[in-house]
């Protein structure tokens, strides 16, 4: 794994500490009033014009966003299926080729490092998506196994095309099959000679697609893609948009909802997979993998730990950070991720709480939430209902062959 | 000149200034005899050459607790740590492992030499976090005797056992081993390139007489990430004006609040009548009373030199003789006309203005302790080197530089001989040479040295062998058995004779805090309240 040291460009490890992805000069170029961060040491945007309207062409027209600064893993080898059998908690025996799952993986204690998706290219061959690095991890999890590991991080980039008008676009560039791609399927072709990988998937539970494709060809085919998009109301977003996007598809975001295992200092942080409400995944049937023994004794506990629930709360303010009470006044937990959802014009809200089994707490709870208005708080303290995930529930999200809007 | 105190401080060094401090603050009326015409022990800033002032021993800072900064206003007495930027390891190779305080620039360094190990050190850094948690508030607390049944004692072991019940098991294994294994081995556990290990390994071998290969030096490492600058644990900082600014600030806040410093006195022997304290005497024959003396000295130096043998139980004093001070370490200060050149890197690079090392692996280090243990100070040492001037403006002319560098291995003795003349010289040039490997022109650019081995830091400083921390970090010689079983708790077999320095827990580096810990003892066994003296704050 050890690379040969680059010794031209070591200046620019301190001039300039973050990646540029292949398609930043693309979206610097749209940006009217930006605002960037670093997502996993790659300069991204926040704001690239208008958070609103950003957020508006996922639900409305189409997005375009860089994925590029995701993990990249390639695992190939005769015994890959096998390695990531013992790597994730899905049973990949079970995943057909040319299809993608989300999955996630744990350590030998059963938290949970850190949740992505899989992609079954070939019987022996498969890219793993995530949030978070987990490089070393991978490698001693392979110990014994045939299989090879490449990091296509920083070689592999990728956009993710997201809204209603995101099929038309991708007709428009004369991809071949694009009607009969189903949710979580995916396949391998070109356009205009550029080679890609195109899955239909995405982060904001709607109708979407990833394309993944070499560094080289990255200039090019983001300028067909923004050709093919002027009728169709393709807007380059930033992350705050796509924020938006997945709360309200109740998608949760490692060391943002959850701490990942691999972070947590403090005792007490780490998560399970039913705690995340993700135990439907975990397939205990399957032989060992990584956290197996820890879970099925964990089933056998009565669960004093802190899950995350998706909620609806009164009124109209967001309710981020937020503390949550049990009968307005026992603390039970704490907002990780909330937003007014101009989707279900409704206030709405990750939290982990620890609620135990007690049904009647979960009848009585509040949200204290700090409203700043001109310089004075104002204190509220809203009533806090729990629903089930997803906020949203779209038909374009699923229906096949997409829509022709 | 007033003769009676309450209580007499023995050296000036920062544990012994924070201690007197302390118990000035709380109404004694204290004294502190410093032998040389300096202050600060070994914080203590010099200018040996016109207009450059030195970092004479110690040169960096991150230990010292910000709690103490602020009980004694230290910043109104003129303290300022500053943020150091960068740190790198040059390879024989022709390259460098630069190190910066942006995260990602310090990982893309990394990556340059493993990108597997790249990712490992957020690994690594979570472990070492989650074992700073576990000790870091044992520091600004006595440790209790385990053998008693004091309430106290008891509830402060009950203390360490919730601490120990808040780990999961493979928590506590973890922190079993790191107690108890090498640093090398403990950085296999995480990294695969040589040059990152050799860069990390710097920690847990400084000051001990021990090699990266020794059992026990993960702890040393532990101990120098403990510290924090402004609440960025594990920083280090460099105090404006060098490190006696430290020793500067602590004497006018204690004048200050109305204690008296002598310089140029320094104690024969502490005046012991009937099993009790009486005061000390000097070397020039003057008598200072004062039924309290708190001895800043470490231990051997104390016991051994400053109290007549008659007093103390002969168990005591053979664990006095067995307590491991090795010296390891000696030290290069180096006034310098210019900048000096590293042709490999570019020089605006930040990471020059932190540690900068040779050592580019475990095995080089491995080998200079080899020499040390074979009597002899290493032929290839590891230098620990800084240039301060490069971020302090206040310690040489613009364009000139103060360069610190700590050498090791470095014996108290050479081939079981004392130090001559000749010796120090070859040592000094074997440091520079090192240095001219790497910057051609270095020697032409040398305007004053001083060249500090066990011996001058000893008989300068007063500490035995020339051991920096007073005493080995490993893990027999800390918490309840620092310095001794039975008296790790600042008091000794004498009534009124407290010790305060960094042979006691929690130990060396410049902390400040066994001279608060200190303090509180005493001032229990006074029956003085100790209310001016903060708890520490919860850090993680």
């Amino acid at each position: 794994m050890t690379q040969l040291r680059e010794k031209k460009d070591r200046d620019t490890t301190f001039s300039k500490p973050l990646f540029r992805s292949p398609f930043y000069d693309f979206f610097a170029a749209q940006e009217t009033e930006g605002h960037w961060y670093d997502w996993n040491g790659y300069k991204s945007p926040t704001i690239l014009s208008d958070e609103e309207l950003e957020y508006f062409s996922i639900r409305s027209t189409c997005s375009v966003f860089d994925i590029t600064p995701l993990n990249k893993y390639r695992i190939v080898g005769s015994q890959a299926e096998e390695f990531l059998n013992k790597l994730t908690v899905r049973n990949v025996a079970k995943q057909n080729v040319a299809t993608v799952k989300y999955t996630l993986w744990c350590d030998q204690e059963g938290f949970v490092i850190d949740d992505g998706t899989l992609f079954r290219i070939s019987d022996n061959d498969f890219r793993l998506c995530s949030q978070e690095k987990h490089l070393p991890w991978l490698i001693d999890t392979s110990h014994g196994f045939d299989v090879e590991i490449i990091d296509e991080s920083k070689h592999v980039c990728g956009i993710s095309l997201q809204g209603p008008t995101a099929a038309s676009i991708l007709r428009l560039l004369g991809v071949n099959g694009i009607d009969n791609l189903k949710p979580f399927h995916l396949f391998q072709t070109k356009i205009s000679n550029i080679p890609i990988m195109i899955s239909r998937t995405g982060f904001t539970g709607d109708l979407g697609y990833e394309i993944f494709m070499k560094n080289n060809v990255a200039d090019k085919f983001i300028e067909r893609v923004w050709n093919a998009g002027t009728n169709h109301g393709l807007t380059a977003i930033g992350y705050n948009a796509l924020n938006m996007a997945r709360i309200e598809a109740g998608f949760i975001v490692a060391n943002v909802d959850f701490i990942s295992s691999d972070h947590a200092i403090r005792p007490n942080r780490c998560r399970r997979p039913d705690d995340l409400g993700l135990g439907w995944l975990v397939d205990l049937k399957k032989g060992f993998f990584n956290g197996k023994k820890a879970i099925l004794n964990s089933k056998l506990e009565d669960s004093a730990a802190f899950k995350i629930y998706t909620l609806e709360i009164d009124g109209k303010e967001p309710a981020e950070g937020s503390v949550i009470y049990y009968n307005k006044k026992d603390e039970v937990g704490t907002v990780t991720s909330a937003i007014w959802s101009p989707m279900t014009k409704k206030s709405i809200a990750l939290a982990q709480l620890k609620l135990g089994s007690s049904k009647s707490k979960m009848e009585n709870l509040w949200v204290e939430i700090y409203s700043l208005k001109e310089l004075q708080y104002h204190k509220l303290m809203k009533k806090v209902s729990i629903v089930k995930p997803p906020f949203i529930n779209l038909a374009r999200r699923s229906a096949c062959p997409p829509s022709n809007c | 000149m007033e003769k009676n105190f309450d209580v007499i401080v023995i050296g000036s060094g920062h544990n012994g200034l924070v201690n007197a401090c302390y118990l000035q603050k709380a109404g004694l009326n204290v004294l502190v005899l410093e032998k040389n015409d300096w202050i600060g022990g070994a914080a203590v800033s010099r200018e040996l050459h016109p207009g450059i002032l030195y970092s004479n021993c110690s040169y960096v800072c991150s230990l010292f607790r910000p709690e103490i900064m602020r009980d004694l206003e230290l910043p109104k007495h003129g303290l300022q740590i500053v943020a150091i930027e960068g740190g790198t390891v040059f390879t024989r190779d022709g390259d460098y492992l630069a190190s910066f305080r942006n995260y990602h620039a310090k990982k893309r360094e990394l990556e340059r030499f493993s990108v597997k190990d790249s990712e490992s050190y957020s690994r690594y850094s979570r472990d070492i976090l989650k074992q700073c948690r576990f000790i870091q508030p044992l520091l600004m607390r006595t440790a209790p005797d385990p053998a008693s049944f004091k309430f106290r004692d008891l509830s402060e072991m009950l203390y360490l056992l919730r601490k120990v019940n808040d780990l999961t098991a493979s928590e506590l294994a973890d922190t079993v081993r790191f107690w108890t294994m090498s640093i090398s081995d403990f950085l296999d556990e995480y990294f695969e390139n040589d040059v990152i290990k050799a860069s990390l390994a710097v920690s847990g071998i400084i000051g001990t007489a021990l090699g990266p290969m020794s059992p026990g030096t993960a702890y040393v490492l532990l101990h120098h990430y403990m510290g924090e600058v402004d609440g960025s644990i594990g920083a280090w900082g460099y105090a404006r004006g060098g490190m006696g600014a430290i020793s500067k600030a602590l004497t006018s806040s204690f004048r200050a609040m109305g204690g008296t410093l002598l310089n140029n006195s320094e104690v024969e022997k502490v005046d012991i009548r009937g099993a009790r304290v009486k005061g000390v005497i000097l070397k020039n024959g003057d008598e200072y009373l004062a039924k309290n003396v708190v001895s800043n000295a470490d231990v051997k130096r104390t016991f051994l030199k400053l109290t007549d043998p008659e007093h103390l139980p002969p168990n005591f004093i053979k664990k006095v003789n067995n307590f491991k001070i090795r010296g390891s370490s000696g030290k290069v200060n180096i006034a310098l006309d210019s900048m000096p050149n590293f042709p490999v890197i570019s020089e605006n690079n930040p990471c020059l203005k932190g540690d900068i090392h040779f050592t580019d692996s475990i095995e080089r280090m491995e080998r200079a302790y080899d020499d040390w243990k074979m009597g002899t100070w290493s032929r290839d040492p590891f230098l620990d080197m800084m240039i301060p001037t490069l971020t302090d403006p206040t310690m040489a002319p613009p364009g000139k530089h103060f360069m610190s560098c700590f050498v090791q291995y470095c014996p108290p003795k050479v081939g079981g001989k004392s130090w001559t003349k000749e010796n120090k010289d070859a040592f000094g040039e074997t440091v520079i040479q090192q240095i001219s490997d790497y910057s051609p022109g270095f020697k032409d650019k040398i305007l004053h040295m001083e060249v500090r081995t066990p011996k001058e830091l000893e008989e300068e400083v007063g500490l035995t062998e020339g051991n920096i921390f007073q005493g080995e970090l490993t893990f027999d010689q800390l918490l309840f058995n620092r310095p001794i079983p039975g008296y790790a708790q600042y008091r000794s077999p004498i009534k009124g004779l407290y010790m305060c320095g960094s042979s006691t827990h929690p130990g060396g580096g410049v902390m400040g805090a066994p001279g608060r810990n200190a303090a509180v003892e005493i001032l229990k066994d006074l029956n003085l309240p100790d209310s001016d003296i903060r708890d520490a704050y919860e850090v993680l």
